[in-house]
């Protein structure tokens, strides 16, 4: 085995940015089409968490993996429904809403989730892109979950489809202008509501991800607030699902910095690297707010945006 | 996937760590018989994370249920108490509002917080696994923890073994003296069968970071580590996650060679027994010591039965070291001893007894061959 | 405020309360346990002895502060969630100052820590203030990310520069003497910290309800456009706001710092802020409200482990009551008719 030192880092950060990114990239999307539909999901920490929980659970009581994926994403959808819904109600804030959903969705994936710390459940399988090398660290950072090629299948997919369907047309309406698509007949609280849903339905599965495939067990640390900075990442990326992708690995990336330099023996300024995502975050922000617009690709109906 | 996974792994738990135990409960109960019934008594178990988390806090209630079936003993549990003020208002609702006389603590930094409560509540018994008990602490509390460096020693010996790429991993949880002494432990016994391994050893900062284990898991896999074993409180991760890249692991707290039956080797586990002893004593008033360590001798470690992989000679090579141990032949820190900063710490012939409390309390360094730090000051 | 709607607040926010009980009972039941022995454990927990009212105050007392966080922004119309990073700053300032005035007496002492703690809590949401107004951005996200961001510093500070390695425990900071230490209420075992807690809360009650400032807030919280066409500073008016609010929990880290542990350390994240989100909305963004609503969030805290120990409830089982909470005030919220996150007269 060849002495990888400071190339080991750089091929643990990629595969970091490709192991960690699912996550991010799922509540991003998911996030993205709820926001080009005019509403704030901040509630998606908690359907991520809920989301592994339940893939977990699920995955150990009947055997397949795939049916906890599934199960994820339903229980994310029904999040998203009770946001919708509520959040449709006459001038419930739905910034607010979202804090509330994150707490219940936490709790009641901590709370149901007690049986399910001990047990294995089957994983996911997984798709061996590095083959061709090697060099058995190449090979682990090539190894890539199905569901990170169906994120990156669907991020292209989803940019499309909001350009150029009438469905993606209607969500843009509703979040950019809702009284034309008032006058347009649209249903405005139904389209968010199913966007939200949608959204919910995307972020759960990301949670069944983190459980069922990396770091691959349940447990009531497993998210560290991942879903959080999905959302700021879905401004960093402007609202745009391919960006979010890129920009999902670019999260991913510096998460894992970390941890890499640790372990050549750089143990300074852990928690320092560990704050980069967040800084960086916060950095985009204020380089590309401004007080005379909003965010460029912003919906202009969206309460963050205003 | 079995269909009681639960139960195999209870009885591997009660194998190994329960028979002694066993012995030991049913001798004071054979005695305690000729005497008067036993009054009834409230034992309070706290836990730092979860009670099914397959590592410390289970090790733990796994001995809260051997406790709970002595006789006149009725438990109460409470979970995932961080290690702060918060444990003070939990030991005392335990015995305000459930009246329990006996508390059992089970987490490293509690200790400072039982000092507090113990001298308030002097007809309470708070039993430590943290084994910093001191002269001039009160005398209801107790400090009790098994040498683990020595199951760690074993460990290393059959890492050294099968290591194929002359380089192991250690990950630890937080850099305190028990933590140094299990990775000087392991790299010693690594070591030992091949002086030219290194060990990278990285140090976490969390009891439990599922995600930050299984990151630096890869990290170090990818450096070419190839046996890693892991200081947390629950090495599920690691164990899942080195297994899947194909390398070897040792187990830590409980068995696991479950969950790694191509690459397990062994483990180092406890024998918490010696918290039933406390509990009769305070029941009945009998005595009892306040600082209890001790390695394979006294019988408060064991290791995990080795994983298929560990050939034959290897087992029979640990099982006589582990004798060693037992009758006290052998001893882990023996001079000369240099620290991985080139320090002596040990000269030619001198020898550090495996139960020199005060020497593994202020254990600060990493043996040479360690690749990382402390980050203490020395 | 009129009487009718004072009546109104209180009935939806009592009406949210039995909701979420309502459904916290529904799980119990799931569970195969009895509801109403539930209840009666819960009160137990809170309530019941003397020692658990102690234990409900001591719970209550950072929630008040922090609650303050939210509510005192959310008057000026801003959706601040910063108060876990603000306590961290807070906290760390204490440290640092109790370091260099480690030669000032008790009383002025104790004075400065708490002022150094309330104003690096209230710089830290100044900032996202500042951003907010003169940036355009969104203060949610951005006090968000600096929560993340407070904690790593505290992380980074506590395991290097400040670090005292005399406490081999845990990561811990330098401690801050022990005369500039403040105990507990005498006859208690509640800290001063709660005194602190309903003096802000009464402060800012007077602040916001009794002064010109507290109107033009109230202005700018129910409409910028009139805010501005009436000529008032905004920015300045914003600053301040977030300051206040800052300031509070900034004060609330000095508190874990001086009453509670002496040092800083990983002991001062344990979700205070995020508590106090809930607090100041099922309160309305009112300060004496919050004195009271923390003493019900500071009850159900506080019977948490009781529950956990009488029936095998999980520790999360007081998370999801939260959650109901949260969701049902929320929910009842658009009952009263013309609600936003900001009370109007």
């Amino acid at each position: 085995m060849m002495e990888l030192g400071w190339w080991g880092v750089l091929v643990a950060v990629a595969g970091g940015a490709v192991r960690v990114s699912t996550p991010y990239l799922f509540v991003s999307l998911g996030e993205t089409l709820t926001e080009k539909s005019g509403r704030v999901n901040l509630g998606l920490e908690g359907t991520l968490v809920l989301g592994a929980m339940s893939a977990y659970g699920v995955a150990h009581l009947s055997g397949s993996p795939w049916l906890g994926v599934l199960v994820a994403g339903v229980a994310g959808a029904a999040f998203g429904l009770v946001h919708g819904a509520v959040c449709s109600l006459a001038r419930v804030n739905d910034i607010a809403m979202g804090i509330a959903l994150f707490l219940l969705g936490t709790g009641l994936a901590f709370y149901l989730g007690k049986p399910f710390i001990e047990p294995v459940a089957p994983r996911l399988p997984h798709l061996a892109f590095g083959a061709w090398s090697d060099s058995p660290p190449v090979r682990a950072a090539l190894d890539v979950s199905p569901l990170f090629v169906a994120g990156a299948v669907l991020a292209p997919a989803l940019r499309w489809a909001l350009g150029n369907t009438k469905w993606g047309l209607v969500v843009r309406t509703v979040g950019d202008n809702s009284d034309a698509a008032k006058a347009l007949g649209w249903p405005v609280s139904l389209v968010r509501t199913l966007a939200t849903m949608a959204g919910g339905f995307l972020a759960g599965v990301g949670g069944s991800f983190l459980s069922l495939h990396y770091p691959g067990t349940w447990n009531e640390a497993l998210s560290s607030g991942q879903g959080l900075m999905a959302i700021a990442l879905v401004i960093f990326a402007r609202w745009d699902p391919v960006a979010c992708f890129y920009a999902s690995l670019l999260f991913g990336g510096a998460t894992a910095l970390g941890p890499a330099l640790q372990s050549v023996g750089v143990t300074t300024n852990y928690y320092l690297y560990g704050a980069a995502p967040y800084v960086l975050t916060l950095g985009l922000l204020v380089y590309s707010s401004s007080t005379k617009h909003t965010l460029v690709g912003a919906p202009s109906e969206l309460t963050i945006s205003r | 996937m079995t269909d009681h996974p639960k139960l195999t792994r209870r009885q591997l738990l009660a194998t190994a760590g329960g028979v002694i135990a066993t012995g030991v409960v049913s001798d004071l109960v054979s005695r305690r018989e000729a005497r008067a019934a036993v009054k009834p008594i409230t034992v309070g178990f706290i836990y730092v994370g979860p009670r099914n988390d397959y590592g410390w806090n289970q090790a733990h209630a796994v001995a809260a249920k051997k406790i709970a079936r002595l006789e006149g003993v009725k438990i109460v549990e409470q979970e995932n108490v961080p290690e702060t003020v918060e444990v003070e208002k939990v030991m005392e609702g335990m015995i305000h509002q459930d009246g329990a006389k006996v508390v059992f603590a089970t987490s490293f930094g509690y200790w400072p917080h039982i000092l507090k409560v113990a001298r308030k509540y002097p007809d309470v018994l708070f039993p430590h696994i943290g084994a910093l008990w001191k002269e001039g602490d009160p005398k209801n509390t107790i400090g009790y923890r098994g040498y683990m460096e020595e199951p760690h020693y074993l460990c290393g010996v059959a890492a050294g073994h099968m290591t194929k790429t002359g380089k192991i991993g250690f990950l630890g949880s937080k850099p305190l003296f028990f933590i140094f002494n299990n990775c000087n432990g392991f790299i010693l016994g690594a070591r030992s069968v091949n002086p030219k391994i290194t060990c990278q050893v990285v140090i976490t900062g969390d009891w439990n970071n599922p995600v930050r284990e299984a990151e630096v898991t890869n990290s170090l896999i990818d450096q070419g580590v190839d046996v890693i074993v892991a200081n947390v409180d629950s090495a599920k991760v690691v164990v899942e996650n080195s297994e899947r890249r194909g390398i070897y692991t040792c187990g830590y707290h409980t068995d696991l060679s479950e969950l790694a039956p191509r690459g397990f080797l062994t483990g180092a586990e406890w024998n918490w027994a010696a918290g039933g002893q406390f509990v009769k004593a305070w029941q009945t008033g009998g005595p009892y010591t306040n600082l209890l360590r001790g390695g394979f001798r006294q019988d408060m470690v064991a290791i995990s039965p080795f994983g298929k992989a560990v050939p034959e000679d290897v087992r029979a090579k640990i099982f006589r070291i582990r004798q060693g141990f037992v009758d006290d032949s052998f001893k882990l820190y023996r001079g000369p001893l240099k620290d991985n900063e080139g320090n002596v710490v040990l000269k030619e012939g001198q020898v550090i007894a495996n139960d020199d409390n005060k020497f593994k309390l202020a254990v600060n360094f990493l043996v040479e061959g360690a690749i990382g730090k402390t980050g203490l000051k020395k | 405020m009129t009487l009718r709607s004072s009546v109104e607040t209180a009935a939806i926010s009592t009406a949210a309360v039995l909701v979420a009980l309502l459904l916290f009972g529904g799980f119990a039941v799931v569970r195969g346990l009895d509801p109403l022995e539930v209840y009666r454990v819960l009160y137990l927990g809170a309530f019941g002895s003397w020692f658990a009212v102690q234990n409900t105050l001591t719970q209550a007392a950072p929630l008040m502060l922090t609650a303050l966080c939210t509510a005192v922004p959310a008057r000026a119309g801003l959706l601040v969630i910063g108060g876990e990073g603000a306590l961290v700053m807070g906290g760390l300032a204490t440290v640092l100052a109790g370091v260099l005035l480690a030669n000032v007496p008790g009383p002025p002492g104790i004075a400065l820590l708490c002022a150094t703690g309330a104003v690096a809590g209230g710089l830290w949401v100044g900032v996202a203030g500042a951003l907010r107004h003169w940036r355009g951005v969104n203060e949610t996200i951005s006090t968000l990310l600096l929560n993340y961001i407070a904690i790593a510093v505290l992380n980074h500070l506590i395991t290097g520069p400040i670090r005292d390695f005399d406490q081999v425990l845990k990561p811990a900071s330098w401690s801050v003497g022990e005369h500039l230490r403040i105990g507990d209420v005498p006859g208690t075992s509640i800290h001063w910290g709660l005194v602190f807690g309903v003096a802000a809360c009464a402060l800012l009650w007077v602040l916001m309800r009794g002064t010109t400032f507290g109107f033009a807030v109230d202005i700018l919280g129910g409409n910028v456009r009139a805010a501005r066409m009436a000529g008032l500073p905004i920015g300045a008016m914003v600053l301040v706001a977030c300051f206040l609010g800052g300031a509070a929990a900034g004060l609330a880290g000095a508190v874990e710092v001086i009453a509670v542990h002496g040092f800083a350390s990983s002991s001062l994240v344990v979700g205070y802020g995020y508590a106090g989100i809930l607090v100041a909305f099922l309160a309305r963004q009112n300060p004496l409200a919050i004195a009271f609503v923390s003493v019900l969030l500071g009850g159900i805290s506080a019977s948490g482990g009781l529950l956990q120990r009488r029936f095998g409830l999980p520790d999360a089982a007081t998370l999801v009551l939260r959650g109901f909470l949260f969701v049902a005030v929320l929910a009842g919220s658009t009952l009263y008719g013309r609600l936003r996150i900001v009370r109007r007269p």
